[in-house]
């Protein structure tokens, strides 16, 4: 993984300073970066989003294909990951250079989505045992700013919200042959629910407390981090530790109940507001349609359009940390 | 490809464009903190991107250094998305490997390399979408990039690509173009001293025609240069602004 070399003095500085409640950057522990959401940047994708986060740049595209279902789920699609450490996001990714990664990235993703509830697979099955659609998401790193997989989560999220995928009916003859008709209408597609796709909050444990959102120079102080997926609901389908370091059963169940607190009360403002943080990075979410790195032209939909479009938790959010 | 002419009579193409018309061209220098040079080109729906590393010290094997001059190595790759039919793979197939050679050929002509002995400078460049053209955006990418990293060069390097339809030379090909299957031909050029960095040509093509090709493909490289050069100037009058010059 990018990683940055820093010494000892600087790993005290953070240490220290996390243990005050005030990082490098002036954020509190449980405080997001700013997010920008763009969705429709690549047009020959059925739904494309890409997510910066601080220093961190990820471009995710969608592609539906056809394709048979799987043996064991005869009448589901399924949705297949594959991610991209491309050298731009760190030299050390050159050639083969990113592939470990990548694959750890790819597999954590399939682990997420690897439950019922998550994305309704049955909506992507066009004949039950024959023809399905496959969801292709392939996950482009352009810059490495830390915390990816939180920002990959987001992206994944926004870009499967874009997904359009063509109505198609199955047409069939009295001699039992089946025909596929393509909807002549573009505008004619079927979209996802992504009310249930989670994200990931990756916690990270620096000496005695942990941060959330942490930095390529945070990463460097901590030795081990949670890496908890959560819906919106507040359903948890995936934990894993992640690092070279070890935690403690009681510093893992610390960093859950912070969470799950922050999710389950909602009526407080206090809480909702954590609970946003937690469910969804917002901070400030820029959403913009269609303009990739060209000339900017961002216009921010009202906070309203914001939530229902990424399914935000449906709570007056408070976007502006501190505020 | 039956039914789609690629001329009309009245000389527009199928985009609507005039033979030596060029795509819009939008650019952007220094779009990310982390990379020594970045920049991000859209040529009509052709996006690209690329980022430089240095010069700094060999990576690897030491063998590889060169006393003189500065090694330039290449990566070229192109998103799983970028195409309209899925890739499998982002880089290390053949078209890429190829590409790759092409983007260190153009460029070792430009980067004054002799300045920067036993170093190595890295250009990554990156396609997220795909419709023609490739690899004259990635060119043109790279010097905007190459620039942002303060390497010097011999001078801009723009590329554009040409093609030949109906006793016509085609500026700046469109994918439709290209798959039509005539002949096509790219270019780099140092437009100051009008010095070639890069050409090939495929497909057939009669002896007479070729200068025609080469000075439609010419002239479109100059027309790119007046766009970088623009992009190149204001982002230097943002940049000085900032600094409070």
């Amino acid at each position: 993984m990018a990683s940055v070399a820093l010494s000892e003095a600087e790993k005290v500085y953070i240490v220290h300073g996390v243990q005050e409640d005030l990082r490098v950057d002036g954020r509190g522990c449980e405080d997001y970066r700013c997010v920008e959401v763009e969705t429709d940047v690549v047009s020959n994708t059925s739904g494309s989003a890409r997510v910066k986060l601080g220093h961190t740049d990820i471009l995710v595209g969608v592609k539906a294909e056809m394709g048979t279902p799987k043996l064991e789920k005869p009448n589901e699609g399924y949705l297949e990951f594959f991610v991209d450490c491309s050298a731009s996001a760190t030299p050390e990714f050159e050639g083969r250079g990113g592939d470990d990664l990548g694959t750890e990235i790819a597999n954590t993703l399939y682990r997420i989505f690897n439950n019922k509830s998550s994305i309704d697979l049955k909506s992507l099955c066009i004949s039950p045992r024959e023809h399905c659609w496959v969801l292709y998401v392939d996950v482009l790193l352009l810059e490495c700013g830390g915390n990816l997989f939180d920002a990959i989560s987001v992206a994944v999220k926004a870009a499967l919200f874009n997904t359009r995928i063509p109505r198609v009916r199955v047409l069939e003859d009295e001699e039992g042959s089946k025909d596929i008709e393509l909807s002549d209408d573009p505008y004619d597609c079927i979209q996802l629910s992504v009310e249930n796709v989670p994200c990931i909050v990756t916690l990270c444990k620096i000496g005695y407390r942990h941060v959330v959102d942490a930095t390529l120079q945070e990463e460097a102080c901590s030795l081990a981090s949670l890496l908890v997926s959560v819906t919106s609901k507040g359903v948890v389908t995936c934990i894993r530790k992640v690092g070279k370091g070890s935690l403690d059963p009681e510093s893992i169940f610390e960093m859950l109940e912070h969470l799950c607190m922050a999710v389950t009360s909602k009526t407080l403002f206090r809480l909702a507001s954590a609970w946003a943080r937690c469910c969804m990075p917002p901070c400030r979410v820029f959403y913009t349609r269609r303009r990739a790195w060209g000339p900017r032209d961002r216009k921010s939909d009202s906070w309203a359009d914001v939530h229902s479009s990424l399914q935000l938790p449906n709570v007056r959010l408070l976007l502006f940390p501190g505020s | 490809m039956a039914g789609l002419e690629l001329l009309s009579d009245q000389g527009y193409r199928v985009d609507g464009r005039r033979a030596g018309e060029l795509r819009k061209i939008q650019a952007r220098m220094g779009v990310f903190a982390q990379a020594d040079g970045s920049a991000y080109i859209e040529q009509g729906n052709t996006k690209a991107l690329a980022v430089v590393y240095g010069p700094h010290e060999i990576r690897g094997s030491r063998a590889r250094a060169l006393p003189d001059r500065a090694l330039v190595n290449c990566q070229y790759s192109s998103a799983t998305f970028s195409t309209g039919e899925r890739k499998r793979r982002p880089h290390g197939d053949r078209k890429s490997c190829e590409m790759g050679l092409q983007l260190r050929q153009t460029f070792e002509a430009a980067i004054l390399t002799q300045l920067h002995p036993r170093s190595q400078i890295d250009i990554y460049v990156q396609v997220l979408q795909a419709d023609g053209g490739t690899y004259a955006a990635c060119v043109n990418a790279a010097t905007l990039a190459v620039l942002d990293a303060g390497i010097p060069m011999r001078d801009f390097v723009c590329a554009c690509s040409a093609g030949f339809v109906d006793g016509t030379a085609l500026a700046d090909l469109s994918h439709v173009e290209e798959a039509a299957g005539g002949p096509q031909l790219a270019l780099a050029l140092l437009p100051a001293s009008g010095q070639i960095a890069l050409l090939e040509m495929d497909a057939r093509l009669h002896e007479d025609h070729l200068e025609q090709v080469l000075e439609a493909a010419a002239r479109a490289s100059r027309d790119v240069h007046t766009v970088l050069d623009r992009v190149v100037r204001q982002h230097v009058q943002e940049a000085s602004v900032l600094l409070g010059d």
